[in-house]
């Protein structure tokens, strides 16, 4: 047997305990090896779903929770150099098995995204006393790199609130309008909120490289001149209090202002 | 010339590092897993970076899998060579073994079968790996469950032909050796005699547990009786060697492991003493 062939034997018996694959690796003789190793491969995997979704099994129970896992273990193979990314798929496993119950998936992504976010990239926010000299006309905002969204349908930001304080979570409740959850790292700290649709939209346009003007002229269209540019203001303010806002560049120029 | 670095050192796990921050803690090194510091930004790394301002580190590797038959993963490299231009570590090591194949990753230590196309092949790895990141790297024999019968050779001969084909050194983990030779019957006195002794730079010692079929390299024991004894063993016959204990489950106070670094210690000075 071929080195390559031999590797992908043990692959087979790992990802779905293959047992052709297991007779070809040695049999009886190998049997107590393998289960080793697919021992060694599924614990790995559960150890880190568990340490990286606790109040989405907080929320499901131990053993609703390893079912889930099992059941991701097979649906997605790890394929990253790091375990860490093994987590990623873990929300879209279980927006599969709860269909009903898309609470599930949103606590999952919040678990996730805090983590993810707690080792992305550094970047220094820029305070309002950084923006004196901005040119509002012409400047674009840069987010800090942590910075990640994903729609929500639930209020499944107060449940996560509740299992980590450790009290009594309240119960599933929709959102009168889909809304999403923004996650972002500000220094050493993770933190989420909760955003409406208008947020997210300019989040998402600003993020993409639309000036604050244009973002300006796009809700005063949407909602009239004051209401628009009080918008405008309140969101910047915001985003500024978060730290979410690391540099600001001008359109007509390249370089960002940090 | 240089003489080899020959401290003792702990590996740096979560719950220590406080005190290893704070405190001045007795090791000459310690020893970090790369992957966990592989990602330029956040806690980790920042750590990372104050811990080194304070000991020398050593980077240990799980995932290089310089074993897979489809070759090593460029951009793993690279970001593993941007870790070891900013830390400059004692040592850089991984494994005699492979977990990834085909884009799956095991995330496992897996065995391989030693005959002359995994010699080869392994060969090309290390080479391409050292290309890479611009310096030697260390091999550890890993603990296997698996014999692949037939081999051409024995482990220790095929690390023997590693390093000279690479010029890779070898991280010696005794305790590896002691679960191997449990599982599959050979002397793990011959392992540790048939070894390239000069190539050893570091040692790692850790503990073990009894599987229901096989002894298990769990690394959640003190290093146990037999494994202090091919220590002593072999240490005479090496240059000088750093030395670390292992930990990575059911990890105790830093006092204990430090309390067994001293064993080690202790069993260094009476080698050296008897040899002269």
């Amino acid at each position: 047997m071929t080195l390559i062939d031999l590797q992908r034997d043990m692959r087979a018996w790992l990802a779905r305990e293959d047992d052709a694959a297991a007779t070809r690796l040695g049999g009886e003789d190998a049997a107590p090896g393998l289960r080793v190793h697919r021992n060694n491969f599924r614990a790995s995997l559960a150890a880190c779903l568990e340490e990286s979704f606790a109040r989405t099994r907080d929320w499901i129970g131990d053993e609703a929770f390893a079912r889930a896992v099992a059941a991701h273990i097979l649906r997605v193979p790890p394929s990253s150099w790091t375990l860490d990314a093994y987590p990623r798929d873990f929300p879209p496993t279980l927006a599969l098995l709860y269909p009903g119950d898309p609470e599930v998936a949103e606590l999952a992504w919040i678990d996730f995204a805090l983590g993810e976010a707690f080792v992305g990239p550094d970047a220094a926010a820029l305070t309002a006393a950084d923006i004196t000299e901005v040119d509002w006309d012409a400047a674009v905002l840069h987010f800090t790199p942590t910075l990640d969204l994903r729609d929500l349908t639930t209020n499944a930001t107060a449940i996560w609130s509740a299992l980590a304080e450790g009290v009594e979570p309240p119960g599933v409740a929709y959102l009168p309008e889909q809304g999403a959850i923004l996650v972002w790292r500000e220094a050493e700290t993770a933190h989420f909120r909760a955003i409406d649709q208008i947020e997210r939209q300019a989040l998402l346009a600003a993020r993409a490289g639309l000036s604050f003007a244009d973002l300006c002229a796009e809700l005063v269209d949407r909602f009239g001149q004051e209401d628009g540019t009080s918008r405008a203001g309140e969101m910047l303010g915001q985003w500024l209090a978060d730290r979410l806002i690391v540099a600001i560049s001008h359109s007509d120029d390249d370089a960002p202002h940090q | 010339m240089i003489a080899p670095f020959a401290g003792f050192g702990l590996g740096l796990r979560k719950p220590h590092y406080a005190e290893f921050l704070e405190t001045k803690v007795a090791v000459d090194f310690v020893e970090v897993i790369s992957e966990n510091f592989m990602i330029p930004g956040g806690r980790p790394r920042r750590i990372l970076r104050e811990v080194r301002e304070r000991y020398p580190v050593a980077l240990h590797g799980v995932s290089m899998s310089i074993g897979s038959a489809d070759g090593l993963d460029g951009a793993y490299l690279a970001r593993l060579r941007a870790l070891i231009d900013e830390i400059d570590p004692l040592f850089v090591s991984d494994h005699l073994s492979w977990s990834r194949i085909d884009g799956f990753n095991s995330h496992d230590l897996l065995p391989l079968p030693y005959t002359r196309e995994a010699l080869d092949l392994v060969s090309a790895n290390v080479d391409r790996a050292q290309n890479a990141l611009g310096r030697a790297m260390l091999v550890e024999n890993p603990s296997t469950y698996i014999d692949f019968a037939p081999a051409d050779t024995t482990e220790w001969a095929f690390l023997d032909a590693l390093c000279a084909r690479t010029g890779c050194g070898l991280l010696l983990d005794v305790n590896n050796v002691f679960v191997s030779a449990s599982n599959h019957g050979f002397d793990p006195i011959a392992y540790l005699d048939g070894l390239p002794h000069a190539r050893v730079r570091q040692i790692h010692l850790a503990g073990h547990s009894q599987g229901s079929e096989l002894l298990i390299d769990t690394h959640d024991q003190p290093v146990p009786d037999p494994v202090w004894s091919l220590y002593a063993h072999v240490l005479p016959k090496l240059g000088p060697v750093a030395t670390m204990i292992e930990r990575d489950d059911a990890i105790p106070p830093l006092h204990e492991l430090l309390a067994e670094l001293g064993t080690a210690r202790r069993i260094a000075r009476e080698t050296v003493r008897t040899a002269a």
